[in-house]
Formats: C-alpha cells, sequence, structure tokens
C-alpha cells in the first residue's frame, strides 16, 4: 500500500497554493507535514482524501490512479482542528456512523465501537452528546470516528491546535499507540516541531505551497537540506548568523568569536544555524563557545528558561534546561557548542554540520 | 478584594428607571387598574373585582379571536418556517450574489406596517389591484372584501411576503456559521444531501431558529396594524384578530374594564406561549 502524490499542483485563479509536488507515503508510517499556518498543509490533505481536485498531477493509491476519485470511494477517514461530530448523536451514534452507512451488521457495530471507545477512554461516555463533553473528549470522539473504519488513509489535520495544553500533552502521548498495528498510511499536520519529533515516523517540511524536504523525521530535524527547512523545523525560532572560514579556523561576530573545525568545506563565508537548545547558560560539548550577550527577555517555560539577548546587531535566542531568572539589561555569559553548528552556503544549502 | 463604593452610578441608572417607569411600568399599571374597577365617567372608579376577567374567559367573542388569532399564527409559522430555511439554504454562500441576495431579502422589512397594509389592499383589490384583477381575468372569483377564504389567503399572503425574510436572514446567518469541515466530514462519510440537512444543518440552526419562531410567534400574535388596513377585522370579523377585537373593545364601544382585562389575559397567554416553548428548545442544551 502507497499513497504517491505525481507533480501535483493546485492553482485558484492565479494564486498557486500547491507548488508541483511530488512525494511517496508508504504503507504503516505515520507522515507529518510541518509547516506554519498557510504553507499548504490543509491544502495538500484535502488533494490526498480527494476532497479537492489538483490543477494538475496525479495522485495514486496502491498502483492505482484515484486522481479524481470521489472521496466516499476512497475509504478515507479525517480528523479536524475543530472538533467535528454530529451535534444531534450520542458519542455511541457519532463513532458507529461511518459505519452504518457502509452497512455494517449491528453486532459488528457494537463490538467496534466498544473497542475503539476503550481504546480512546470514552466508554463511560457513549450515550452522551458532544455539546455535553469537555474539547479533549469530543476531539477524542472524533478521532474514535476516524479510526473505527478501518480506513486506508487516516489523515489529522491539527488534530491538537484547539486543546488546551494539558489535555494536548495527554492526547499528544497516546496518539502513536493508537496507529500502532494499523494497516494504513497516517498524516499528521502540526505547526509544532515537538509534536513531528514525537510523533517520529517521517516528516515533510512545508513554506508557503512547497514540500521543501521529506525524510525520516530524525533525518530532517539533523539534516536539513536547507535553512528553510532547518527555520521550519525549530521552534524556538533558529539563530542564524553569518561566519568566516580560513583553513581550520572560523569566526564570527567581527572576529570575537572563535573556533576551530574538522568539517571540510572550502574557506570562505556561510550562514550558520544555531537551534536555541545549543545556545546555553552552562557548558556542554567539548567546542564550547563563550559569548557575552545583554538580556531583552527572559521568560520560563515549565522547567525551561527561555532567554533572548543581543549581541552584535543580532537577536538570539537560547534555551536552557533548568531555571534561570534573568533581569532585562543584565549582562551574561552564554555557551554555544560549535559541533552542532549548521552551516548553509550562500544559497541557503546544506553544506556541512557538526 | 477592595470595591470601591461610588454612590455616582445612580446618576447613570435612575434616568433609565424614569425611563422605564414611565413608557412601560405606568401605562400597564394604568391598565391593571382599568382591569379591576369599573368607571361612568368623571374619573369616578369602582371596585369591581375579578369580575371582567371572569366576563372575559367566558365571552364567546374572545373565544372566537383567540382561536382566530391562533389559527393565523400557526399557519405563518409553518409557511413561513420551512419556507425561509428553504430559501435560505438556496442563497449562494460566498461571491457578489450575497449582498444582492441578503439587500433583496432585507427590502419587505423595511417597509413600515401601514404601508404593507395599504400596498397589498391596492394591490389585491378585485376590480384595480394587480393580484386581484389578474386572479379574477384567470377565472377565481376572487373578492377579499366579501369572501372569508379570500380575506384570510390575502391576509397570510401579505404576512408570508412581508415577513418571511426574517427567518431567511436569520437561518442564513445559522448556516454561515457552520463550518465548511461538517460538510467535508458528512462527505467523507458519504452522507446524503438529506442527511446533511437533518443531521448536521438544522441541529445547528437550532438556535436562530428558536429565536426566529418566537419572534415570528410574538409579532403575529400581536398583528394589528397591517390586517387593520387590509381588511379592518373583515369581512364580519372574520379577520378580527386579537389586537383588532381589542381596540374595538377598548375604543369602539369604549369598554375600558372589560378591555383592559383582555389586554392583561392576551399579555399572558404570549409570555406563556414564549416560556413554555423556550423551556422546550432548550431543554437538551446542557451546559452550552
Amino acid at each position: 500500500m502507497s499513497l504517491e502524490l505525481k507533480n501535483v499542483e493546485k492553482k485558484i485563479e492565479l494564486e498557486t497554493h500547491i507548488y508541483p509536488t511530488n512525494l511517496k507515503l508508504e504503507k504503516n508510517t505515520i507522515n507529518i507535514l510541518l509547516g506554519p499556518t498557510l504553507s499548504g498543509k490543509t491544502t495538500l490533505m484535502q488533494i490526498m482524501a480527494g476532497l479537492d481536485k489538483p490543477t494538475n498531477g496525479e495522485i495514486w493509491f496502491n498502483e492505482e490512479n484515484v486522481t479524481g476519485m470521489k472521496v466516499q470511494k476512497r475509504n478515507v477517514s479525517m480528523v479536524y482542528q475543530q472538533f467535528i461530530n454530529y451535534p444531534n448523536f450520542t458519542v455511541y451514534d457519532n463513532i458507529a456512523s461511518p459505519l452504518k452507512i457502509t452497512g455494517v451488521g449491528s453486532d459488528e457495530i457494537k463490538q467496534r465501537v466498544g473497542k475503539v471507545a476503550e481504546l480512546l477512554k470514552l466508554s463511560e461516555m457513549l450515550n452522551k452528546k458532544p455539546s455535553e463533553l469537555s474539547g479533549g473528549q469530543q476531539q477524542r470522539t472524533a478521532l474514535a470516528r476516524a479510526l473505527v473504519k478501518d480506513s486506508d488513509l487516516i489523515l489529522l489535520d491539527e488534530p491538537l491546535a484547539n486543546l488546551d495544553f494539558k489535555l494536548r500533552e495527554e492526547l499528544r502521548e497516546e496518539l502513536p499507540k493508537l496507529f500502532e498495528d494499523r494497516d494504513c498510511i497516517v498524516v499528521y499536520a502540526t505547526t509544532e516541531p515537538s509534536e513531528a519529533l514525537l510523533l517520529g515516523g517521517n516528516t515533510a517540511t512545508l513554506l508557503e505551497g512547497k514540500v521543501i524536504q521529506y525524510g525520516k523525521t530524525l533525518d530532517v530535524y539533523n539534516k536539513p537540506n536547507s535553512l528553510v527547512s532547518a527555520q521550519v523545523f525549530s521552534d524556538p525560532p533558529m539563530n542564524i548568523t553569518k561566519i568566516k572560514k580560513s583553513g581550520e579556523n572560523c569566526s564570527f561576530l567581527d572576529n570575537s568569536v572563535n573556533w576551530k573545525t574538522k568539517i571540510k568545506i572550502k574557506d570562505g563565508e556561510y550562514k550558520v544555524g544555531i537551534r536555541p537548545h545549543n545556545i546555553t547558560t552552562y557548558k556542554e560539548g567539548k567546542n564550547s563557545l563563550e559569548i557575552k550577550g545583554k538580556v531583552l527577555i527572559s521568560e520560563l517555560s515549565g522547567s525551561e528558561s527561555l532567554i533572548h539577548f543581543t549581541k552584535g546587531d543580532l537577536n538570539w535566542v537560547s534555551l536552557s534546561n533548568g531555571i534561570f531568572q534573568k533581569n532585562v539589561g543584565d549582562e551574561m555569559n552564554l555557551y554555544m557548542n560549535a559541533d552542532e553548528f549548521i552551516y548553509f552556503d550562500d544559497k541557503e544549502r546544506l553544506v556541512a554540520n557538526g | 478584594m477592595n470595591k470601591t463604593i461610588n454612590q455616582k452610578a445612580w446618576f447613570f441608572v435612575i434616568p433609565v428607571f424614569v425611563l422605564v417607569a414611565f413608557n412601560a411600568v405606568i401605562p400597564l399599571m394604568t391598565v391593571v387598574n382599568y382591569a379591576f374597577q369599573e368607571t361612568f365617567g368623571n374619573n369616578v372608579f369602582m371596585w369591581e373585582g375579578t369580575r371582567w376577567f371572569k366576563q372575559i374567559m367566558l365571552s364567546e367573542r374572545f373565544h372566537a379571536s383567540l382561536g382566530r388569532q391562533f389559527l393565523f399564527t400557526f399557519i405563518i409559522l409553518f409557511i413561513q418556517i420551512p419556507l425561509g430555511i428553504a430559501i435560505a439554504l438556496s442563497m449562494p454562500k460566498e461571491g457578489m450574489g450575497v449582498p444582492v441576495c441578503l439587500v433583496l431579502m432585507s427590502m419587505p422589512l423595511l417597509i413600515p406596517w401601514n404601508v404593507v397594509g395599504a400596498m397589498w389592499n391596492i394591490f389585491a383589490l378585485p376590480d384595480i389591484g394587480f393580484l386581484g384583477h389578474s386572479l379574477n381575468a384567470l377565472g377565481f372569483d376572487y373578492n377579499f372584501t366579501q369572501q372569508i377564504g379570500d380575506a384570510w389567503f390575502t391576509t397570510i399572503l401579505m404576512d408570508v411576503w412581508h415577513w418571511t425574510s426574517l427567518v431567511v436572514l436569520l437561518s442564513y446567518a445559522g448556516l454561515q456559521s457552520i463550518q465548511p469541515a461538517y460538510y467535508q466530514a458528512a462527505e467523507i462519510d458519504g452522507a446524503s444531501r438529506w442527511a446533511v440537512f437533518t443531521k448536521i444543518e438544522l441541529p445547528k440552526m437550532k438556535k436562530v431558529l428558536t429565536i426566529a419562531i418566537l419572534l415570528r410567534f410574538m409579532d403575529s400574535f400581536m398583528i394589528y396594524t397591517e390586517p387593520f388596513v387590509l381588511t379592518g377585522g373583515g369581512p364580519g370579523n372574520a379577520t378580527a384578530f386579537l389586537s383588532i377585537d381589542l381596540v374595538k373593545m377598548a375604543l369602539g364601544q369604549f369598554d375600558l374594564g372589560p378591555a383592559a382585562a383582555m389586554s392583561l389575559i392576551y399579555f399572558f397567554i404570549v409570555l406563556l406561549v414564549c416560556w413554555v416553548f423556550y423551556t422546550l428548545m432548550m431543554r437538551n442544551e446542557g451546559n452550552q
């Protein structure tokens, strides 16, 4: 089983929503579409589902051209950012609704609904209406409706975006388990890099209607093919600075910071991407560089400290484990691990990392 | 928490009290007074207790006009609500058609009631009116000033013309607030158009429809100007709805006591029906 997009393009009037895209999603995989809002995730999903037709290109499913085939014939299910359930049905009837239309026997419906409800912790609520449930439970119901059907393709369009932090964490941890041992392709759209890392599988980074990179999630994270892909896959945003390399010696910020590198690239100027968690208030790794920064904002997020600071003409973001409270305007020492730098050439393509 | 004590707030509240007193409480209390008293003029009043209420409740004339009123209200609700929903469903959802339809729909609502009555009166006159003349030319024996059925037909048609737009606009607003994802989810399930209507659109429109029904019930139950101008309650008393009958009693016959009692009973019927209806509609809404 596989889903293949061949040169799929979507234009609405003169505006291009999806630039020609080739993508092959394999059976039993979770595929994450990662990109900011309006990057084309939803459009791409709707084309995959058959809810929308591509302007050009073809969609192949199981070696069969399904371009333009209606969504009802495609055995697809979809979960949305909004909690979409039939408002007048009970939770039980909501979960059973996709089965009833396909004409599954009532005993089997009962058994399958019971199983999915248990998996999603809805067994106690089967007789309630969606309006009587919390947001998290409403979304669980929508997920159950998607899972009950044994779809070939399950599409999830930012399913956690409308939940509050705690419910999101809770459901996020359960998600990978839900798709285990399922004979299907899962596509999951999100704006959050952390969600992609947690779900694993494969990731496609998207920006402005273009798929920038597709591969194993960790590979895409560790070896972004371009600066854009690295930026999409970084939250808080990645720090970018220009460096000079000559021989083993590298430097940036007008020679104020120097280090030696073993990577073999031509001498010259490069752009370097430094992930926020590689700038910390403590030394990490062997190749640690020290810089002095002036604190702009210091904020806490759980047990992590996010410190925005200025150095040179640039604003930087650092993310340290532990709680460090700094005052605005303080001068402080920060450390960067030069072994984790990602180097890009003048066309913003990856040249080396480490 | 410290609350600041600030008596200045009274300056803002008192004018509202005064205004409400003058336009609602005082006139209402006058009616309450009349309902329990008898007068022979010269501002001499005598206590009558509940006599007028008993008289009205037992009066055949009141029963007849109440019956006409309920019949009229149910007929127009029965036509306007489904018709309004149907028109709202067939209106465009985006593009240039939207403002055009909305303006066209709002037009009847902007016309004053007495003008509507006068318009329809002229429009329906059997000899010179476009509607009346055309119907007669087509072979129908139509004369709303003479025949009871025709009078009812014309009054109902006028009300449908005037007020269906309100139901359309409210339903349209309800439909527009349904997120497109609902329709997509139904499409994925393979739901029929009818199922989309009954399982998604109707439940999602429930609240605005409740408001629409309540508004149309109250307005049509208290209808006065349009039938007064169109038929004057006739022929005979055929279209003398509650308010027309009430005005006849109060100002025509100058029976202030019974008329006051009738208007209080009238008021409580409207209140009661609205309350029962609203409670029933909102019963299963849970904590939303």
